[in-house]
């Protein structure tokens, strides 16, 4: 493939681009000058500099010959991809620490309204689900489908469009929540404006993903890429109907939902729980189809498992959302097949697994000697767990002890800390040398280090979560001898205690992981390598030779 | 690649005969145990759908073999649970308040309820241990402000104290300084005599022209040497127990503007059987006159 070739609709591209961007720089002016409250003049002066920025940018690559990027494949989208899941990833676990530990230690509300617990709780699961797992999931799936395709990304200066506007859309969400903005939906908080945004950039992400794969030089779609497309496409589907609201005025941040009641609901989990299905398992399950068996050098497992246990996964997980209204006002029969389509999806999500753990077979050595193989591997594993618990708790017997406990975020965060975390974490490790064209990272040693301190900070978190949800549920429906409620709720606040504090220490391991990781990634783009030995790649090893 | 498979060496697997960036799929087959456990878990819930409510119909739905309904077995649960309770509340609801300490097993039972709702409805300003903090009084302790018989304690758990009920207890004490009733100076003074009733006054003089303004503006609460009075809710100056502080500077905020805490009725939110337990449990915890 020629780099210097410039596909006439590529100019095309740029150029309504452009226009674009010159009506959304008016239609920031428009709303900064006619806002009708403070937050939305903030975002209507950051519109407006993005917007000019953007023209900027577009007069200074997209008129080039190339989009900036002089490599048979779009590579730059990529690295800058991976810079911002390092930052926000960063961001977003430092966020959850500071509400884990005002859950232990109240007083570091500082009774400020911006950096409260019901602000910077969304703040965190926008940051780790949204701008770190998505920065990755886009920077990753950028790479996966011009590799496995053969084809350089389509669209020209379009993914840096999908890129940037991204990043918009996490600014916007994030000081909105900060300054007091949200629609009151979980994981789906941003208001009206920022949610078309979001549509916007998603649609011209779909086509680019979409354009992509039309110019492969390949015959067959890659298993990946199958991964990838569900989670676009149904991500843009979720987004879509759970956020169909009426603004109060097109020049403030409120808006009403056209849903209410028990309908809202059901719209709400039917969105929440595929969230997790397509952007937190999908997705990231076409990483794992790309970088273990890149990282592992051996062939995926069966090809017939990814076929069925894809279509198997796609098909049940979509019904599987009531599980979140046990025992609410959702009529019976909806919570049955919610619980009953959970059960369902267990065997199609261990598809995953088995396909993930198999494919090393033959490489099963390199766990030893590779501490990115063992992430990826710990990250398949933690998988495996929590879709064998998420069946579980969506039995209706063990939800009626387990919701609204901290048994739930126990299992979030075994998902999103184990799994999503970890292959995230091993992505990044393969791509960062990769993309900076660096013969390997920094220190194997210190990606050893990041493994061993962030998994230690896991089985704190999820262990101390599930002992003290038992223990809340079980002090919830104490009864006495005589009938009467044991505890008052107060009481039951009162014994979390001691949990919330190991769960923030664990939270401070997971960061320090990520701050480690940060450092190595760094050093490996400076192009430094760490003189270490073999056994110097393993902590214990290393500290047992050392006797 | 035509006409010959691919052949994974380690394995011995065929390959699917496809390759992208290096990966190659294998052609295994999958897995049996695999299979059979998803065959299982559907074969479980179709199972599950005939047994149990589940399909939407159009105007109603599948309410499977059994006829479970789970509204049905909460108010079932609640029925038995009020059963097994049966006996004794209903001797509680029909037991005159002070004969209930009379019966021993009513007793124990009015404890158990009353502890229970005390920690649900009570704890959050008393504590729950019951011993209250500034503003909110402690009832462990014998000092009473409304009184201290079960009776008395019932009374104030049932219209409250300055609430918007028309039993409610009430008074009010003026703001002397804030309602320009009295100077700064006088109110120092007075404070200073309020002090001098347990003995910590530093200034004999403003004492003694305190106490001509205590006969004046207080007496007729806080009756003769502080003593208060119940039926006035008029609270004792003369123990070392107080609500809201007894340094000088809480002394000197109080008469100036005075505090008027409020405490909430409850005769609307819980059952007379419970409010009872309430007023038995509460003058069972130290106090009780």
């Amino acid at each position: 493939m020629s780099v210097q070739e410039t596909a006439p609709g590529n100019t095309v591209i740029s150029w309504l681009m452009g226009v674009l961007l010159l009506a959304g720089a008016l239609i920031g002016l428009m709303l900064t000058a006619f806002a009708a409250d403070p937050v939305m003049e903030f975002h209507g002066l950051l519109f407006l500099l993005f917007c000019v920025g953007g023209v900027f940018f577009l007069i200074r690559y997209g008129s080039a010959k190339d989009d900036g990027d002089p490599s048979p494949y779009q590579d730059s989208v990529v690295r800058a991809g991976v810079i911002a899941s390092m930052f926000w990833g960063i961001a977003g676990f430092a966020a959850g620490l500071m509400i884990a530990l005002q859950l232990a230690f109240p007083v570091l509300n500082f009774d400020l309204p911006w950096i409260n617990f019901g602000r910077l709780r969304p703040l965190h699961t926008s940051a780790v689900i949204f701008a770190f797992g998505g920065n990755v999931l886009i920077a990753t799936s950028f790479h996966v489908v011009q590799r496995t395709c053969k084809a350089r990304l389509a669209g020209g200066v379009a993914p840096w469009f999908v890129f940037w506007g991204y990043q918009l859309f996490i600014v916007i969400a994030a000081t909105g929540y900060l300054l007091g903005v949200t629609q009151s939906k979980e994981y789906a908080e941003p208001e009206w404006y920022a949610d078309l945004w979001l549509t916007l950039v998603w649609v011209v992400y779909l086509l680019v993903f979409l354009g992509t794969l039309w110019k492969r030089k390949e015959p067959h779609i890659y298993v990946a890429n199958w991964f990838y497309l569900a989670f676009i496409v149904t991500i843009a589907m979720l987004h879509i109907v759970n956020n169909l609201a009426v603004p109060v005025s097109l020049t403030g941040v409120k808006s009403y939902s056209l849903f209410s009641g028990v309908q809202d609901a059901l719209t709400q989990w039917w969105y929440g729980h595929n969230a997790v299905g397509f952007f937190l398992t999908a997705g990231f399950l076409g990483i794992m189809y790309y970088f273990v068996p890149k990282r592992a050098e051996r062939p995926v497992y069966s090809y017939r498992l990814s076929i069925v246990h894809f279509w198997s996964l796609i098909f049940l997980y979509i019904w599987a959302g009531p599980h979140h209204l046990h025992y609410t006002a959702l009529p019976e029969w909806a919570q049955t097949l919610g619980m009953t389509f959970s059960i369902m999806l267990w065997m199609p999500s261990w598809g995953g697994m088995i396909n993930g753990l198999m494919t090393l077979s033959g490489a099963w050595d390199k766990l030893r000697t590779d501490p990115v193989i063992r992430m990826l591997v710990v990250s398949v594993a933690f998988y495996g767990m929590s879709t064998f618990e998420g069946p579980v708790m969506s039995i209706k017997a063990v939800n009626s002890l387990s919701h609204y406990t901290d048994w739930t975020v126990g299992h979030v965060h075994s998902g999103a800390l184990g799994w999503v975390g970890f292959v995230s974490f091993g992505a990044l490790y393969v791509l960062t040398p990769l993309l900076w064209r660096r013969s390997q990272l920094y220190s194997l040693a210190l990606v050893s280090w990041h493994f061993w301190i962030a998994s230690i900070g896991i089985v704190l978190y999820i262990t101390a979560m599930w002992v003290s949800g038992i223990l809340q549920g079980l002090m919830w429906r104490a009864y006495d001898s005589l009938g009467f409620l044991e505890y008052s709720f107060v009481e039951t606040v009162e014994a979390m205690h001691p949990f919330y504090v190991i769960r923030a220490f664990g939270g401070v391991l997971f960061l320090a992981g990520a701050l480690i990781m940060a450092y190595n990634l760094w050093r490996t783009v400076r192009g430094d390598v760490r003189v270490e030995g073999v056994a110097a790649a393993r902590p214990m090893a290393a500290a047992t030779a050392a006797e | 690649m035509a006409g010959q498979p691919d052949v994974d060496e380690f394995s011995g697997t065929e390959t699917t005969g496809h390759e992208w960036d290096g990966i190659k799929e294998l052609n295994n087959p999958l897995p049996r145990w695999w299979l059979y456990t998803f065959y299982i878990c559907i074969l479980w819930s179709i199972g599950y759908w005939i047994v149990m409510p589940a399909w939407p119909l159009i105007n109603s739905h599948t309410k499977g073999l059994i006829g479970h309904s789970d509204r049905a077995s909460v108010a079932r649960s609640i029925e038995e649970a009020k059963a097994a309770q049966g006996a004794l509340a209903s001797r509680i609801a029909e037991t005159e308040l002070d004969q209930v300490s009379a019966d021993p097993e009513l007793l124990s039972f009015a404890l158990a309820g009353g502890r229970s709702a005390f920690a649900v409805n009570c704890s959050q300003c008393h504590g729950l241990g019951a011993a209250g903090s500034r503003g909110y009084p402690n009832l462990n302790d014998d000092d009473w402000i409304w009184g201290g018989t079960v009776a008395d304690i019932h009374q104030t758990i049932l219209y409250g104290i300055r609430s918007e009920h028309d039993e409610s207890r009430q008074n009010d004490m003026p703001a002397f300084l804030n309602d320009e009733i009295l100077t700064r100076e006088q109110v120092d003074d007075v404070v200073e005599y309020v002090l001098s009733l347990t003995a910590r006054a530093e200034d004999d003089a403003a004492a003694a022209r305190g106490a001509e303004i205590y006969a004046e503006q207080c007496v007729a609460c806080h009756q003769e040497g502080g003593v208060g009075d119940r039926e006035l809710g008029a609270p004792n100056l003369a123990d070392q127990i107080w609500l809201y502080g007894g340094e000088r500077p809480d002394l000197v905020e109080t008469v100036s503007a005075s505090r008027r805490g409020v405490m909430p009725p409850w005769i609307d939110r819980l059952d007379s059987a419970t409010l009872k337990k309430l007023a038995v449990y509460v003058h069972s915890l130290g106090g009780g006159e």
